[in-house]
């Protein structure tokens, strides 16, 4: 479904991310890890259109999409969250929520439609639908749901998700995370998932690839490369428990 | 001692013109909440809009109403303009630099219309009666600019909080990145704010013309007391600079009946110096 081939960004002499190629499979939860600093964020980037590669290629549905703006990849199907929530605080939740589905469809719904869309993801996401709720009356886990809940308004094929475990405490974590797979189940949506928390991310991901200093270095099932030994060298050995 | 009902009409008269200095500032702060770019030349478009109004309704015997809408349109159709030619292409560049070309504009326009229309001041006067409210006089020609801009703010703040359009443009202005992502293309909410804030001087100056005689720095005029409600409110605070307006119509409106109207403007001005000492962040700001 995303096929990204010898992506490389640079800022001026730091090489974010180097030839770096994986593939994202449709239906599929593909977990992107790797230690700070290693381009994961950069990457989801990249896709987004937040930033233009230095070179490479993105496709997405066999459509080149890399150097797109976000808004053009946003209609074509793509959504992300931030790792540190960025609600419109002025907004209300409803309207946070309203006004990606108004303009994040690909096609013009009408108003009526964008707010039946809202309430629906809002009620999938356990958001109260009350019109006049803020976010800044939120906590961590809200507000991360809300985070979700404006990506999944826009209508997406693939939801780039950046840790969104970050900030909770377990029993949200175990919360949110089941959310992405009913996500991935009630919306047949696509899921590439960030995250530094490595324990849920095994248990929930098909499949990892592992980012270090801007290179790809293990790709496979979770077992597997939770085994790879430049997997644990780059995690400086910290050992990768798998429940 | 100054009689009260001078007092009270000072007050009054303090409000009328509070109505339309809001309109001024709040096109202004708009553009700066959504754009973060201030307009230094937003009072000297008002100007050509003016002039506009005075040649179709003095000159050409246009209708009162017919040329306040062209007045509007005009006031649109410059905003988008100053957008696309003059913002546009320097949006990612420093702020200094953007100060420095609608600062441009600024010294452009007045130099373009002196020599255009030279410095003569022109007015258009409308005959319309006056009131006499328990001793208080109430001319038309301010209460209806009056009307007419309170009716303009509540439409705006309709436009803003019950549509779509309006939404997107509060949410741009709080996170210009994540509307991208949500699928609204910033530049075309640009656009639309520019329009928006070009239209509202439109009709600033449609109304202005009523009040004041129009010349090449009319700018200079009532820009710096634009500017000055803006940060007094807090720079795109638009609860704030609605009320910062009518704190400053009526000062200088009251002091002008108890000293002078030079000496009203001063005593404004030092109140705003103070006030940005006590609450640099704006009136309504928080504290912290």
């Amino acid at each position: 479904m995303l096929t990204v081939t010898n992506l490389t960004k640079r800022f001026g002499g730091f090489t974010a991310l180097n030839e770096v190629s994986f593939e994202v499979n449709e239906g599929e939860i593909l977990g992107l890890i790797g230690p700070n600093g290693s381009g994961k964020t950069t990457a989801f980037n990249c896709i987004s259109g937040a930033l233009r590669p230095s070179s490479g290629s993105i496709t997405f549905q066999g459509r080149e999409i890399a150097g797109l703006t976000p808004d053009a990849v946003c209609h074509l199907g793509i959504a992300r969250t931030f790792q540190i929530p960025r609600p419109f605080r002025k907004l209300s939740i409803v309207e946070n929520v309203a006004v990606a589905a108004h303009y994040g469809a690909a096609e013009r719904t009408g108003e009526a439609e964008a707010r039946r869309r809202a309430a629906k993801i809002l009620d999938l996401v356990g958001l109260p639908a009350d019109p006049e709720a803020s976010p800044m009356l939120l906590g961590a886990g809200g507000l991360k749901k809300l985070e979700l809940a404006r990506a999944l308004a826009t209508g997406p094929r693939l939801l780039l998700a950046d840790e969104s475990l970050g900030g909770l405490d377990p029993a949200e974590m175990a919360g949110a995370a089941e959310m992405l797979k009913r996500v991935r189940r009630e919306l047949e949506v696509t899921i590439v998932w960030v995250e530094h928390i490595m324990a849920t991310l095994m248990r929930i991901v098909d499949r990892v690839v592992v980012l270090d200093h801007g290179e790809k270095i293990a790709e496979g099932a979770p077992r597997e490369v939770a085994e790879d030994p430049r997997v644990v060298e780059a995690y400086l050995g910290e050992k990768i428990v798998l429940a | 001692m100054i009689d009260p009902i001078f007092l009270a009409e000072a007050a009054v008269n303090g409000v009328l013109l509070g109505g339309v200095l809001a309109l001024l500032a709040l096109g202004l702060n708009l553009i700066f909440g959504v754009i973060d770019i201030v307009w230094i030349a937003y009072v000297d478009l008002v100007m050509l809009c003016m002039y506009l109004v005075y040649f179709l309704v003095q000159v050409y015997g246009w209708p009162v109403w017919a040329g306040g809408l062209a007045a509007v349109a005009l006031g649109a159709a410059l905003g988008i303009a100053v957008h696309l030619l003059i913002i546009s292409p320097i949006l990612g560049s420093a702020p200094i630099n953007q100060l420095l070309a609608t600062g441009g504009l600024l010294f452009f326009l007045q130099s373009f219309a002196t020599f255009l229309w030279t410095t003569d001041h022109r007015s258009v006067r409308l005959s319309l009666p006056s009131y006499d409210l328990g001793g208080i006089f109430l001319p038309l020609t301010r209460v209806i600019p009056f009307a007419i801009s309170i009716l303009a703010l509540v439409a705006l703040y309709l436009f803003l909080t019950r549509t779509f359009v309006g939404t997107a443009i509060r949410a741009v202005s709080q996170d210009r990145e994540a509307m991208g992502l949500m699928g609204a293309n910033p530049h075309r909410i640009y656009l639309v704010t520019s329009a928006v804030g070009g239209l509202m001087a439109g009709l600033a100056g449609a109304l202005l013309i009523f009040l004041y005689s129009v010349h090449p720095f009319f700018g200079g005029q009532l820009g710096p007391l634009t500017f000055m409600i803006c940060v007094l409110g807090g720079l795109g605070n638009m609860v704030g600079a609605f009320v910062a307006s009518f704190i400053m119509s009526e000062i200088i409106s009251i002091a002008g009946v108890l000293w002078s109207t030079e000496m009203g403007y001063v005593i404004a001005f030092v109140v705003f110096i103070v006030m940005i000492f006590v609450r640099p962040g704006g009136i309504l700001a928080r504290r912290g």
